[in-house]
């Protein structure tokens, strides 16, 4: 109904459950799924005269984020006090970073369709504390657990600079496959490891004049799918509104929304005022962090090449296409088994379609990675090498490998047990197309009139042999003694 | 002389911290952190140009632990204190949410 051109703002907040062994301020575990309230203490608990000490390691991982998102380092930052009032939260407060981010003003590469990338800004990285889980039962109360409280979180803000909800997938995407490959969150999203929070507005040109519509947040998305979904579903929401009622983004106009996931909709979500004077003040318990050229060296040495490069340069040195390459940087350690499998001297594309199809199959019936399937990139290397050479099809390079997995044996000795072997042995094989060629004329007939019927003809000519061959003829050789002998 | 803080923003202050205040503790604290304020004041006579905004009042930083786990208080002795328990849960009041 509308025909106003319009663009869609969007920036979005993102937390980041980092993989430390304990909490941020205290040594309680960080296990998903454990009896319930099990690993709490004192200090999560909020009890009085206890004293939060940081755990260094939470602080590292939250600076190799930073570093890798481009961010310029504090060279001095703090930790402060942010107060609400919600029984997940036992101390009334949450400590997170305020006014002193860890990391600003950095940026990240997404990728979009077609091997293009774009540059998001990222306004800032802080580290601070989840707050417990609560659960909503059936009766007139509620029920809290307190395991996830204290849990090191990143935040990662970045700034108005996506413009679809194609392109808050990509991010999110690209920023879960960033934190794997530093190795700093196991980033699932099930597990709630990361959360989304997207702003969203349009700027509408309308009679020549642009006008912006109301900002609105959406609440804790914590699927990709969610994320993409709502932010398509306000982009249309704010559309009608804005030409229903003509209402502009205004002082203390903007609001917070849920999504129903049920419904498909985003749902106005009603908060009081005073929830947002969350009356930050430095954290008198903890002294500030300091950091000098050494330490943020030594984290430095953490970084990697991250993921969207080792994409590009997969596509450039490789040769593969975008998407593969993508398949490929999806987890770290498929990435660099597929460089060990080619500096073996497996052919790039050969050795990406078994590491994708079958390889990634096993992998999944196994939940582990590809690289932990237990296959030496040595074998793989070679099992490439006899696709490659017609020694094997891929077909039955699939079966191969499924073998090499199970046993641990080299992708011949199996080739040969499982009678997979090829025949390329041309002698052998012009017996056998003799034989097919006597048996059908009328296809021999269709393949020398050169008519329509040709090509048709000669594949089923081709079938024949491979039927006869139960399969273990070359293809492409037979196809070869096909053309020579009906020439 | 003008109060530092009226009664408004005490109520505001009081609501903030969910503190129930009766009439007559609205005008009394109003008076009280009034008086403070304007004792706190007298730090503005002081020039502060080229003092740095102190983040904390210890001279050092940088105080971590390792991320070594350490034994929790376990479901029993978490909930010993709780007003209210629902199996191995705190239980309270039916939290409004609209998510």
């Amino acid at each position: 109904m509308s025909n106003f051109p319009y663009k869609v703002v969007v920036g979005l907040e993102i937390h980041v459950q980092l993989c430390t062994k304990t909490k941020m301020f205290c040594g309680c575990a960080v296990e998903f799924g454990q009896p319930p309230n099990s690993r709490v203490c004192p200090v999560c608990l909020g009890m009085p005269g206890v004293l939060p000490v940081m755990n260094k390691q939470a602080f590292e991982h939250s600076v190799l984020v930073a570093l890798a998102l481009n961010c310029k380092i504090a060279e001095f930052t703090k930790w402060d006090r942010k107060s609400y009032y919600y029984p997940d939260l036992p101390k009334n407060y949450q400590i997170s970073q305020y006014d002193l981010p860890l990391g600003a003003n950095g940026f990240i590469e997404i990728p979009l369709d077609g091997g293009r990338t774009k540059r998001i800004g990222i306004t800032r990285v802080h580290l601070e504390e989840d707050a417990g889980k609560n659960l909503h039962t059936a009766g007139n109360f509620s029920q809290v657990d307190l395991n996830r409280a204290g849990t090191p979180l990143l935040e990662i803000v970045t700034e108005p600079d996506m413009s679809s909800a194609a392109e808050v997938r990509a991010l999110a995407v690209e920023l879960q496959r960033m934190v794997r490959f530093l190795g700093v969150s196991v980033a699932d999203m099930q597990k709630g490891h990361m959360r989304f929070e997207p702003n969203i507005n349009l700027v509408i040109t309308k009679d020549g004049s642009e006008y912006k519509t109301p900002i609105a947040e959406i609440k804790n998305l914590n699927s990709f799918r969610a994320l993409e979904r709502s932010v398509a579903v306000e982009e249309q929401r704010q559309l009608d509104e804005f030409l229903e009622t003509g209402r502009v983004m205004g002082m203390g106009n903007k609001t917070t929304r849920g999504w129903d996931d049920a419904e498909q909709t985003t749902v106005l979500l009603r908060e009081k005022e005073e929830a947002h004077d969350y009356r930050y003040f430095p954290e008198p318990d903890l002294v500030p962090v300091e950091m000098n050229e050494r330490w943020l060296n030594d984290i430095k040495a953490g970084l990697c090449e991250l993921p969207i490069k080792k994409q590009m340069r997969y596509v450039n040195e490789y040769n593969l296409s975008d998407y593969d390459a993508g398949v490929l940087t999806a987890e770290r350690s498929t990435a660099e088994f597929f460089v060990q499998v080619v500096d073996a001297g497996g052919e790039p594309k050969r050795v990406c379609n078994l590491l994708t199809q079958a390889g990634l199959k096993l992998a999944n019936e196994k939940v582990c990675s590809v690289a932990e399937l237990g296959i030496t990139a040595g074998n793989l290397a070679e099992l490439a090498k006899m696709i490659e050479a017609g020694t094997v099809s891929a077909s039955a390079g699939n079966t191969i490998m499924q073998e090499m997995v199970k046993s641990g044996a080299a992708p011949e000795t199996i080739a040969e047990e499982l009678n997979l072997m090829q025949k390329s042995d041309t002698g052998e094989l012009e017996t056998i197309v003799d034989e097919i060629i006597a048996a059908n004329p009328k296809a021999v007939d269709d393949v020398k009139s050169g008519g329509k019927k040709c090509k048709k003809a000669h594949g089923f000519l081709l079938g024949q042999v491979m039927q006869k061959t139960k399969g273990q003829a070359n293809p492409q050789i037979v196809s070869q003694i096909l053309a020579e002998k009906l020439n | 002389m003008a109060k530092k803080i009226d009664q408004t923003q005490v109520r505001k202050v009081a609501l903030l911290s969910r503190l129930e205040l009766t009439e007559a503790e609205v005008a009394e604290f109003t008076g009280q952190l009034s008086a403070i304020l304007e004792y706190v004041e007298k730090m503005n006579e002081l020039d502060t140009d080229d003092v740095q905004p102190l983040a904390h009042c210890l001279p050092i930083s940088n105080c971590f632990r390792a991320d070594c786990v350490k034994e929790s208080l376990g479901t029993e002795k978490t909930l010993g204190n709780a007003p209210q328990r629902d199996g191995e849960f705190f239980k309270v009041p039916k939290i409004i949410d609209s998510v």
